[in-house]
C-alpha cells in the first residue's frame, strides 16, 4: 500500500498545481503548450509562461531540500533512441495539442471529449511501442 | 503583466514539479514499467494520474463559481471539442515517443534540474520537434488541449 502513498500524494500536487493555475490566472496547466507556445512568433503572455517553467525546474530542487535527495531518473534507452523518442514528444504533443499534462490532468478533469480520445490514444499508443520494443520480435 | 500573476504561476510550476519528483514519474524506469503491461507490470503510476484527476477536477468544479480568476480577467479554457485527425495523430506519435523513453514533457523538463546528459538530449530533440512542427504544420490559432 505504501508503494502508492507516494504516487497518490505527488499527483494531489499536481493536481494542486493545475487547480492553482487555473483559478488564480485562468489557464491550463499544460506543459507541451507552455514551452511549446514560447517557442512561437508571438510575444503574447511570456512571461507567465517563464514563472512556471522556472518553479517546474525548482521542483525537484525543493524535492531534494525536503527529503535529502534527488528523485530517481533510470533512463536506459540508447541516445539514438532518445532522440527520436524526443523528437515524436515534440512534434506529437504540438499537433495534437497536448500531453500528459494538458489533456491528462487538465483535460480528464473538466471532462473535455478531445481529452479523453488523446489519452486513450497516447496510453494506447505507448503501451503498443513498450511491447514492441520489450517483447517483439526484435527480442 | 503583474507580479501576483506572475507568483502564482511560479508557485503553480514549482508545485507541479515537487509533485513529479514525489511521484516518481520522473523516472523513465518507473514509466516503462508502468506502461509494460505484458511484462512485470507496475501500476503505481496509476494513482499519480488518479490523485491529479482528481484534486484537479475540484478546480475545475470551483472555477463554475467564479465570474473570472483571482489574478487575471477571464479564463482561458479551450472550448473545442471536436475529435479531428490532428489530435489522435498527435496523441499516437506523442505516445510512440513517450513508450521509446518513458519520458513526457513536463518529467523530462524537471529532470534537467539533475544535470543528466541524457534528459539534456531528450530535451534539446523535443524542442527541435516543437520547432518541426512550427515550421511544417502549425495553423493558428493553436488549438488547446
Amino acid at each position: 500500500m505504501t508503494a502508492f502513498l507516494a504516487p497518490l500524494a505527488g499527483g494531489a500536487l499536481i493536481g494542486a498545481a493545475a487547480a492553482l493555475l487555473l483559478l488564480a490566472n485562468g489557464r491550463i496547466a499544460g506543459i507541451s503548450g507552455i514551452l511549446g507556445t514560447l517557442l512561437g512568433p508571438a510575444a503574447r503572455d511570456r512571461a507567465w509562461r517563464v514563472a512556471f517553467l522556472v518553479g517546474l525546474l525548482a521542483g525537484p530542487a525543493l524535492f531534494r531540500g525536503l527529503t535529502g535527495h534527488w528523485p530517481e531518473v533510470r533512463i536506459g534507452a540508447p541516445w539514438p533512441m532518445l532522440v527520436a523518442a524526443g523528437l515524436l514528444v515534440g512534434f506529437g504533443t504540438r499537433l495534437g495539442a497536448g500531453c500528459t499534462s494538458g489533456h491528462g490532468v487538465c483535460g480528464l478533469a473538466r471532462l473535455s471529449p478531445r481529452s479523453f480520445a488523446a489519452v486513450a490514444t497516447f496510453m494506447a499508443a505507448a503501451i503498443v511501442t513498450v511491447f514492441l520494443v520489450r517483447h517483439g520480435v526484435a527480442r | 503583466m503583474n507580479a501576483p500573476r506572475l507568483l502564482a504561476a511560479f508557485g503553480s510550476g514549482l508545485l507541479f514539479g515537487l509533485g513529479l519528483a514525489l511521484s516518481g514519474m520522473m523516472d523513465p524506469g518507473r514509466v516503462l514499467g508502468f506502461l509494460d503491461v505484458a511484462g512485470a507490470w507496475d501500476p503505481s503510476l496509476a494513482f499519480v494520474l488518479a490523485g491529479a484527476v482528481a484534486v484537479s477536477a475540484l478546480g475545475y468544479a470551483l472555477r463554475g463559481r467564479m465570474a473570472r480568476p483571482a489574478l487575471a480577467p477571464r479564463f482561458e479554457v479551450p472550448t473545442n471539442r471536436s475529435v479531428d485527425a490532428r489530435l489522435l495523430v498527435g496523441a499516437v506519435l506523442f505516445g510512440i515517443g513517450w513508450g521509446l523513453a518513458g519520458f513526457c514533457p513536463g518529467p523530462a523538463l524537471a529532470g534537467l534540474t539533475l544535470g543528466l546528459p541524457e534528459v539534456a538530449l531528450f530535451v534539446a530533440a523535443m524542442l527541435a520537434g516543437m520547432l518541426l512542427y512550427r515550421f511544417t504544420a502549425e495553423r493558428a490559432p493553436a488549438v488547446g488541449p
